[in-house]
């Protein structure tokens, strides 16, 4: 009786966030998994016209997803270990330097707390071709006597590279604060133990500081990954809206076009392309973490 | 190999900048470590035992002064030149490298000619892992690894290139008491097989007595003394040095030495004749003074009698006001209070099978002179006397 009391009495206490997490999370994301089958669903009549994979057919085969499909791969492929690279660069710099590294430290956190559209309106400076000037880097570019790119309307390696260069310089100020905390925490022990025994500086790197922040390291690929995987307002601050015209759509502009944009309202197919997201973060989360087992030290 | 410090003073910028003056942690030490022996630096947290084992590591360098490893001066010789197996207070083992790994890093460090196969590397691992008994946990990672045993890895990994000098900062302190006594005689053992000038820094005053071949005294910043154990201990050099060695600690009374007889308050402890060159190395005016002229209300002193050197006597020469006795077994403490002495309890030690004679909460004791120290009130130096 008492136990039966007591249980009930836990059910209780977690009642308001069983309901607020039912509602908002498992509710909603059963309805995606339903909403995928279910062919040409209505949201105003609330009724489909049957079920299957047609959606996932359709999807698939939507030159526009293709694209997305492409465009997000490349991101990923390009910025995460790019930004992570030069997150960690930066951040043994930062940390072997005494004088001005406050300042330093400032700088590098300012992409972080600036507004995602500003940024863009400063890249678009940097690289918008206008009627009246062609952007400061193609008046660099003139100064070494190249000709001018169009990076915002141009060819796709030029918007690709745009794109490259703001999600490297967006994501960069956070894997710096995470890096140069975890150089921090690294007990100067091991560095005066490796300098008494005469260890060569690239040896004190990769046999003791790249293990000893590896966790840290291991962590920033995976929430690089997933957030790579889910870019979408940076393209839409350099491309603005209509990501499909430009060529430069994501996985995640895909599924907002598909349910809001102006050719939007098939919640179906923004189901099954979200569903197909899912599937792909999932599997390249799997693979980080059976890498990781092998060499990350906690 | 002989290590030899000249003049060797350390100052760091105070770290409240308020603060213009700096931090003198090593001030103005010169002393010699024999060749071979196991030196304990010995003195209270913050007296700079770190710092003189980081600059003669090479971690630190000397603000001025010069180091000596045998001959050669390695003042300006950086840490990884020196040829020095440092061992850390929290043994800074490599978490993520096995107890063979960890042992082994050293000598992949080697270059050139020294450079060494991974077979050669492995075995001479293993040699130094049978010198300190860890042989059978090689695979193992650190934190598999208990204090004792990750203290003896350590001490394998500072071994394992054979530096002519092997330095180690409170090899103990992250220790059990069980288990620092048993690793003490470890690292004695070790010292005494490999033979290498071993150095180590502790607070722990038995610690040093009980392994070292000698001891330094340090406290803040300043060479107190060197010597065997037993000698600093038998002849303490000043009264910081009497009082920092010796557990429980020597009992201080202020005294005064009048028409040859050494007096804690109004009792005349035994006839004393202070050796006539005593004041030589008092550079202080007052003191001098003191010891020649005024002997009208005589030469006030500190008087430090060791806890074994009361003999309980029923009409012994010094009286205490009993406050308890407490039996131990093998022996008897006998706690006590006086007016004139520094601490609020005075302990004394006596035989278990020694009676204490207690009359109207007075107990007597007679001193025996070898156990008693005089020193000077103002310098704090010792005193050479006869009893006579």
């Amino acid at each position: 009786m008492k136990q039966k009391l007591r249980q009930y009495k836990a059910w209780l206490y977690l009642l308001p966030a069983i309901l607020f997490l039912g509602v908002f999370m498992v509710y909603p994301l059963i309805d995606v998994i339903i909403y995928s089958f279910e062919e040409g669903f209505n949201f105003v009549t609330r009724t489909s016209q049957g079920t299957g994979l047609f959606n996932y057919s359709y999807v698939l085969h939507d030159p526009y997803f293709v694209q997305a499909l492409k465009n997000t791969f490349l991101i990923v492929i390009i910025t995460v270990p790019l930004s992570t690279g030069f997150a960690l660069l930066l951040s043994l710099a930062l940390t072997s330097i005494k004088p001005l590294r406050n300042l330093y430290q400032t700088v590098y956190f300012l992409p972080y707390v600036t507004n995602t559209l500003a940024v863009g309106l400063v890249f678009m400076v940097l690289f918008k071709k206008t009627a009246y000037t062609d952007g400061m880097v193609n008046l660099l570019l003139n100064a070494f006597g190249a000709p001018s790119v169009d990076f915002i309307d141009g060819p796709y390696w030029a918007k690709m590279l745009v794109m490259c260069i703001y999600t490297v310089w967006v994501v960069l100020p956070f894997k710096v604060l995470i890096l140069t905390s975890a150089l921090a925490s690294v007990n100067p022990d091991y560095y005066k133990a490796a300098r008494v025994d005469g260890t060569r500086p690239s040896r004190i790197f990769f046999r003791i500081t790249l293990p000893m922040i590896s966790p840290m390291l291991f962590y920033l690929v995976i929430t690089g990954f997933i957030g790579a995987f889910k870019a979408y307002s940076d393209e839409v601050a350099l491309f603005g809206t209509d990501l499909n015209a430009a060529g430069m759509n994501t996985m995640v502009g895909y599924v907002y076009d598909m349910l809001y944009g102006a050719s939007g309202g098939y919640p179906s197919y923004a189901s099954a392309a979200a569903l197909l997201l899912f599937l792909i973060v999932l599997t390249i989360t799997c693979i980080n973490l059976m890498v990781s087992r092998r060499s990350v030290h906690y | 190999m002989k290590i030899t410090l000249d003049h060797v003073t350390k100052r760091f910028p105070n770290r409240n900048k308020k603060i213009r003056e700096d931090v003198i942690a090593v001030n103005d030490f010169t002393f010699e470590i024999p060749d071979g022996k196991l030196i304990g630096l010995l003195g209270p947290s913050g007296c700079g035992k770190s710092t003189t084992l980081n600059l003669i590591s090479g971690l630190e360098m000397p603000t001025t002064g010069r180091i000596y490893f045998g001959e050669t001066d390695v003042t300006d010789i950086p840490a990884e030149h020196r040829g020095v197996g440092l061992v850390f207070q929290n043994y800074a083992l490599y978490p993520h490298l096995t107890v063979l790994d960890n042992i082994m890093f050293p000598l992949g460090n080697l270059r050139g000619s020294e450079k060494l196969t991974k077979e050669q590397m492995r075995d001479k691992a293993m040699e130094v892992a049978k010198l300190v008994q860890i042989d059978e946990l090689t695979e193992r990672r650190p934190k598999e690894l208990s204090g004792g045993q990750q203290q003896r890895v350590a001490i394998a990994r500072a071994l394992v290139k054979m530096p002519s000098v092997l330095l180690l900062d409170e090899p103990l302190s992250n220790l059990d008491a069980r288990l620092r006594l048993q690793t003490r005689e470890e690292l004695a053992r070790i010292q005494h097989e490999t033979g290498i000038t071993t150095v180590f820094v502790t607070h722990d005053q038995e610690e040093a007595m009980s392994i070292s071949d000698q001891i330094v005294v340090m406290k803040d910043g300043l060479f107190q003394q060197m010597g065997k154990p037993q000698e600093v201990y038998d002849r303490p050099d000043n009264l910081f040095v009497a009082k920092f060695l010796g557990t429980p600690p020597i009992n201080v009374f202020e005294g005064t030495v009048k028409d040859g007889k050494l007096y804690i308050g109004d009792e005349a402890i035994f006839p004393v004749k202070l050796a006539a060159d005593d004041s030589a190395p008092t550079e202080d005016a007052s003191a001098n003074a003191s010891s020649d002229a005024a002997p009208a209300d005589g030469r006030p002193v500190y008087v430090g009698i060791r806890p074994e050197g009361f003999l309980p006597k029923e009409n012994g020469a010094f009286s205490l006001t009993l406050k308890k006795i407490e039996v131990m077994g093998r022996d008897t403490s006998v706690v006590a209070t006086h007016e004139k002495a520094q601490a609020a309890t005075i302990r004394a030690i006596i035989a278990s099978d020694e009676a204490v004679h207690e009359k109207d909460g007075i107990v007597r004791f007679d001193i025996k002179p070898n156990k008693l120290h005089l020193f000077d009130r103002t310098t704090e130096r010792r005193i050479d006397y006869t009893a006579l």
